[in-house]
């Protein structure tokens, strides 16, 4: 593929921002940041307009048929880019792993030419674009949810950590039972809701057991499912994406909590 | 035995509800996973053991028809007698008739999942025999009268005290002392002794079939497939066609990767070979041996997309590190396997009519797949299982209708900005005050057991526009 735009070191890499649905409907703040953190790394971030969904909620309701025109038009819009960026391990991981394997023949070449410079948020900013050290500082005790698909599909785990700690100088506590999933999974939180408050309920002990605050994460899907279930339970506890800390936005009211303004 | 996988939600919420046996799972959860790592990080390349042993099973499955026939010869070489059945009845029907043709009226019989597909235990109890698993987790749960809830593990679900109460009734020993935990495994042992020295034939399962010396390997930690094979004049080995590996050595690859998977363990207590009856000058073992090879299904997935499965080897491990295993338990899914291989597993030996809600009991964390020792790609299997239920209409309309109107409508990204933006707007100025919403109109599931946080503002796309349009305006 032709270079775009030449890349200049002064320019720094070009970057095709991916929102995420969840981002564009319920958590703008996270594309805001996403944008921020690119930019002070010195990347040029543009938005294609011409994007929406990535096709993972059908993709694993098994709605193959559903999925396969939205990945190739997500494939045609991003791959005139030098980099894509997505804030979400599990939409990083739809296009890096499932587009090649939901499609065949030229678009599955295609898919994995675009896996090749897709990249998530946290693991661009620490593996291709190195974000300068900042001087925010969260005082707050901070726990981490690891998403299930960006810590087995991309192997993100210490790319968050390592950037809130030279960022906002902050030590994430450890849940016990990190590597276990949330109890999100798509349509599964709505389908299976007993089971997934269960799992849910055992993620937001261990995050208070720990003496958490902030419990922070990679992927809204996980977000917005632990969120609604603190909320329901009275919890003590925000929840917001890891690009918002990054930037130091702690002021935003958190997941699922009201604006009294 | 009666299949409820279709009851599995039911099964499931009901299972959480029990609070002392959720209790149990959520240790074993916790502590399980922590074992099997142990275990697997003091082995030095384990992820090179199972791409050797990987590559071995599918070349094994890819030339089962070659391997299964030398099996069957050097078997026959070694004095066995071959049977295959084609269905469950056809197993059980066989087993009966070796036992009846020998007069036997007592059986005992070691740990064997397929078996349990089958339900001989109850076949043969209908044809007048006495059966005993020597198992001691088997025999607790037939003793209970119940199904197991683990494919290693049968009765990891009962408490001690269970255990306890169903010995001091089962056992008609009079007043004891049971509390420690020793004393009741003492009492199963003498039970047990009895019930070994009086079978008349013996069934155990395998964990291998070794084509190139006609020999079956079982593992067990308690030594009880060794006396329920050698105690009584006959044996019968019940298994499935697709267990037949190439070479002794590929069974040492195996075993490696098996019973770290399965127990922790760098090795089980007790690994059997057996090679067939008792020879001249043999001083113990069977007179008369047998196998008997099930199909159930088997050829089909070999021939299908799912054939992967075959290569699964029954640790049970992706059943202790599944987050929903461990939240519902193994009786929920209501029947023989359990766990993300039993969602797999059940509709392809059953039905996906009878076990739809299966395939969907997964979060595609990717767990299961993480410690798979055979790395069986599991929640993909899941996930085109999905597929199979929305192209079969075993999926419910509003799902499919929901998602299939959401890819539409995202395929035409101006109106989906459109039809967002406005949707969000008024869920925004709706919610912004709490935040969040406790029930919304289509979301029930979700709004069942959590609160649906409110969107922030208006949608990010209409937002960047808005603020391009206003950065041109000001060039």
């Amino acid at each position: 593929m032709e270079q775009q735009g030449g890349q200049s070191p002064a320019q720094g890499p070009r970057v095709s921002l991916f929102v995420t649905c969840l981002a564009d409907l319920f958590r703008p703040s996270v594309a805001w940041a996403a944008i921020e953190l690119l930019e002070q790394a010195g990347c040029t971030v543009d938005v294609p307009a011409a994007q929406s969904c990535c096709g993972q909620p059908a993709y694993n309701a098994g709605e193959y048929d559903a999925a396969r025109p939205l990945a190739r038009q997500v494939i045609e819009v991003l791959e005139p880019a030098d980099y894509v960026v997505l804030p979400s391990g599990s939409c990083a991981g739809m296009l890096i792993h499932h587009y090649p394997r939901l499609l065949e023949g030229e678009w599955r070449e295609r898919a994995v030419a675009l896996a090749a410079k897709t990249f998530e948020l946290t693991t661009f900013l620490t593996e291709i674009a190195p974000l300068p050290a900042g001087d925010g500082s969260v005082t707050t005790a901070v726990a981490y949810h690891d998403s299930c698909a960006g810590l087995r599909e991309l192997g993100i785990r210490e790319q968050p950590r390592e950037l809130l700690r030279q960022r906002c100088d902050v030590e994430v506590l450890e849940l016990t039972q990190r590597d276990v999933c949330c109890g999100f999974g798509g349509t599964f939180c709505a389908k299976m809701p007993d089971i997934a408050a269960k799992m849910s309920d055992d993620k937001l002990k261990d995050a208070l057991d720990k003496g958490a605050r902030v419990l922070t994460g990679g992927d809204l899907g996980c977000l917005l499912t632990l969120a609604g279930r603190a909320s329901r339970m009275g919890h003590d506890l925000e929840v917001r994406h890891v690009a918002e800390l990054l930037v130091g936005d702690t002021g935003t009211p958190a997941i699922g909590e009201g604006d009294p303004g | 035995m009666e299949q409820t996988s279709q009851r599995f939600l039911d099964n499931a919420t009901e299972a959480i509800g029990d609070k002392a046996r959720a209790e149990r799972r959520d240790m074993l959860a916790l502590f399980t996973p922590i074992i099997r790592s142990a275990a697997v990080d003091a082995f030095p390349d384990f992820d090179e053991a199972r791409a050797h042993l990987k590559a071995v099973r599918q070349h094994s499955l890819d030339h089962l028809d070659h391997y299964l026939a030398r099996f069957e010869s050097e078997a026959l070489a070694n004095g066995n007698q071959l049977h295959y059945a084609r269905t469950p009845e056809e197993m059980n029907s066989i087993v009966l008739d070796l036992c009846q043709r020998h007069g036997a009226e007592r059986v005992i019989k070691g740990k064997s999942m397929v078996t349990e597909e089958t339900g001989l235990n109850d076949f043969l109890e209908r044809g007048g025999l006495t059966v005993t698993e020597t198992d001691l987790g088997e025999y607790i749960i037939q003793q209970a009268g119940e199904t197991p809830s683990h494919i290693v593990g049968p009765a990891l679900h009962k408490s001690p005290q269970e255990i306890r109460e169903l010995f001091l009734d089962k056992h008609a020993l009079g007043e004891r002392d049971l509390s420690a935990t020793e004393a009741m495994v003492a009492e199963a042992r003498t039970v047990l002794r009895d019930r070994f020295l009086g079978g008349q034939v013996g069934i155990i399962g395998a964990n291998a079939l070794i084509a190139e010396n006609g020999y079956s390997m079982l593992v067990t930690n308690e030594g009880n497939g060794d006396l329920c094979a050698n105690l009584p004049q006959v044996l019968i080995v019940c298994t499935t066609i697709d267990r037949v590996l190439p070479r002794m050595e590929d069974a040492g690859a195996l075993l490696r990767l098996l019973v770290r998977s399965a127990t922790g363990q760098p090795q089980t207590c007790y690994t059997s070979f057996y090679s067939g009856p008792r020879r001249e000058g043999d001083t113990d073992g069977p007179l008369e041996t047998h196998y008997v090879l099930l199909d159930n299904g088997r050829t089909d997935i070999l021939a299908g997309e799912y054939r992967e499965m075959l290569e699964c080897m029954r640790c049970g491990t992706c059943l202790t590190h599944c987050p929903i295993y461990a939240a519902v338990g193994g009786h929920a899914y209501g029947w023989v396997y359990q766990g993300p291989m039993g969602s797999v597993l059940t509709p392809l030996l059953t039905s996906l009519e009878a076990s739809a809600a299966l395939p969907n009991a997964c979060t595609t964390c990717g767990r299961c797949a993480e410690v798979c020792p055979a790395d069986i790609p599991l929640p993909d299997m899941l996930r085109d299982l999905r597929n199979e239920e929305n192209r079969t209409g075993l999926t419910a309309t509003r799902w499919r209708l929901g998602l299939r109107l959401h890819s539409q409508l995202a395929r035409l990204p101006s109106l989906y900005r459109f039809a967002t933006g406005i949707g969000i707007r008024v869920m925004h100025l709706l919610g912004r005050r709490r935040g969040h919403f406790a029930h919304v109109p289509g979301a029930a599931g979700w709004s069942r057991q959590r609160d649906f946080p409110a969107p922030q503002a208006d949608t990010f796309m209409r937002q960047y526009r808005a603020r391009q349009k206003a950065g041109a305006g000001d060039e």
